[in-house]
């Protein structure tokens, strides 16, 4: 086709270039557009046997093919990261009234450990205070009771003392004669 | 020893004593000594021990009684002695106490004094006794230091006690 558009413009005159190397204007137009056509015809229309077609196609496909893959796999990504996000987002959540459970059941447990150890102290105290006082009553007791021994003791010793130092015959006499006049009188 | 035995060698000594006319002496010394023995351990080991020859025995009693009781109760304790019933002494003397006692129908009351009684106070002691009791009593008196004061007299179960040691004693309770 090109070399039939170039023998017809022979023939009509002669031909008279700008450059020796670029072509005329319309030659670059009409022949960039008859080759797209050229191409864009083998590309739609030729066999798949024809060597470097059917590889070029299979590239494209295989391409479109990874394309949607990827596109395919980013939406998975994008979808698996808003799931992971909601998951982060409710584990989050869940963390919140976990730590917020804890903190409460550690404060029910402070106030309980509290609570028993002041009753604790406090009876302890109270248990103290008893036997201590318990302790002080015995030991005034047991005080008072020496006391009162070691008294009782030293007044029979003055008693006997005085008594059998008094204890002289006439004494002892009148204390016969008592004896009999009271079994007498019966 | 047997009870038996016992009421043998009491009747006898009773019967030594009768015949020879002075029982109540003879009754009334055998019961002091009973007494002093039953209070003495020592004299009592001395006279029952069997380790010590029956003379040497018989001598310590004759030392002891010799000028201070007749000479029938010397003889009686000193053959009791001899015979190895020294420690059967003090039950024979209380079983010829009441053998005596019953003879004559009288109770046996057992006074402790710190003192020695007159014989107008055993009489009349023996008088009020009986008049509290209701029993013609004999008293035997046994002198005893730890009374201190007063009297105690002993008839049967009965106990009436006006010694000073049992009023200071209650003192003491009462302190």
């Amino acid at each position: 086709m090109l070399a039939s558009v170039l023998l017809a413009a022979e023939e009509a005159g002669r031909i008279t270039t700008h450059s020796s190397w670029l072509p005329e204007n319309f030659e670059i137009i009409f022949g960039g557009l008859a080759s797209i056509l050229v191409i864009g015809a083998l590309f739609k229309v030729a066999p798949g046997d024809i060597p470097g077609i059917r590889g070029w196609k299979k590239s494209l496909q295989v391409r479109t093919e990874r394309i949607g893959k990827e596109l395919l796999q980013a939406a998975n990504n994008k979808q698996n990261s808003i799931n992971l996000a909601e998951t982060i987002r409710a584990d989050k959540g869940d963390i919140g009234a976990e730590r917020a459970r804890m903190l409460a059941e550690a404060d029910q447990t402070a106030a309980r450990v509290l609570e028993e150890g002041r009753a604790r102290v406090e009876r302890e105290l109270a248990e103290t205070e008893a036997k201590a006082m318990a302790d002080i009553e015995a030991g005034q007791g047991r005080l008072t009771a020496e006391l009162q021994g070691q008294v009782a003791a030293l007044a029979s010793a003055a008693t006997e003392h005085v008594v059998t130092g008094s204890l002289d015959r006439a004494t002892q006499v009148s204390l016969i004669e008592d004896f009999i006049a009271k079994v007498g009188a019966g | 020893m047997s009870e038996d035995r016992i009421e043998a060698y009491a009747t006898a000594l009773f019967n030594v004593a009768k015949a020879e006319g002075n029982i109540d002496s003879v009754e009334d010394e055998l019961f002091r000594f009973g007494r002093t023995l039953e209070g003495s351990d020592a004299l009592k080991n001395t006279l029952t021990d069997e380790m010590v020859p029956a003379a040497k025995r018989q001598a310590v009693v004759e030392d002891l009684l010799g000028g201070k009781a007749t000479a029938t109760t010397t003889q009686l304790i000193s053959f009791v002695v001899g015979s190895g019933r020294g420690k059967d002494l003090p039950a024979i003397i209380n079983k010829l106490v009441e053998r005596a006692a019953s003879s004559k129908s009288k109770a046996i009351a057992e006074v402790r004094s710190a003192i020695e009684l007159t014989d107008d106070q055993k009489t009349r002691l023996a008088a009020a006794l009986a008049n509290a009791t209701g029993k013609s009593v004999e008293v035997k008196v046994i002198i005893d230091p730890s009374v201190l004061g007063g009297l105690v007299a002993q008839i049967d179960d009965q106990v009436i006690d006006g010694s000073v040691r049992t009023r200071l004693d209650q003192l003491k309770a009462k302190l």
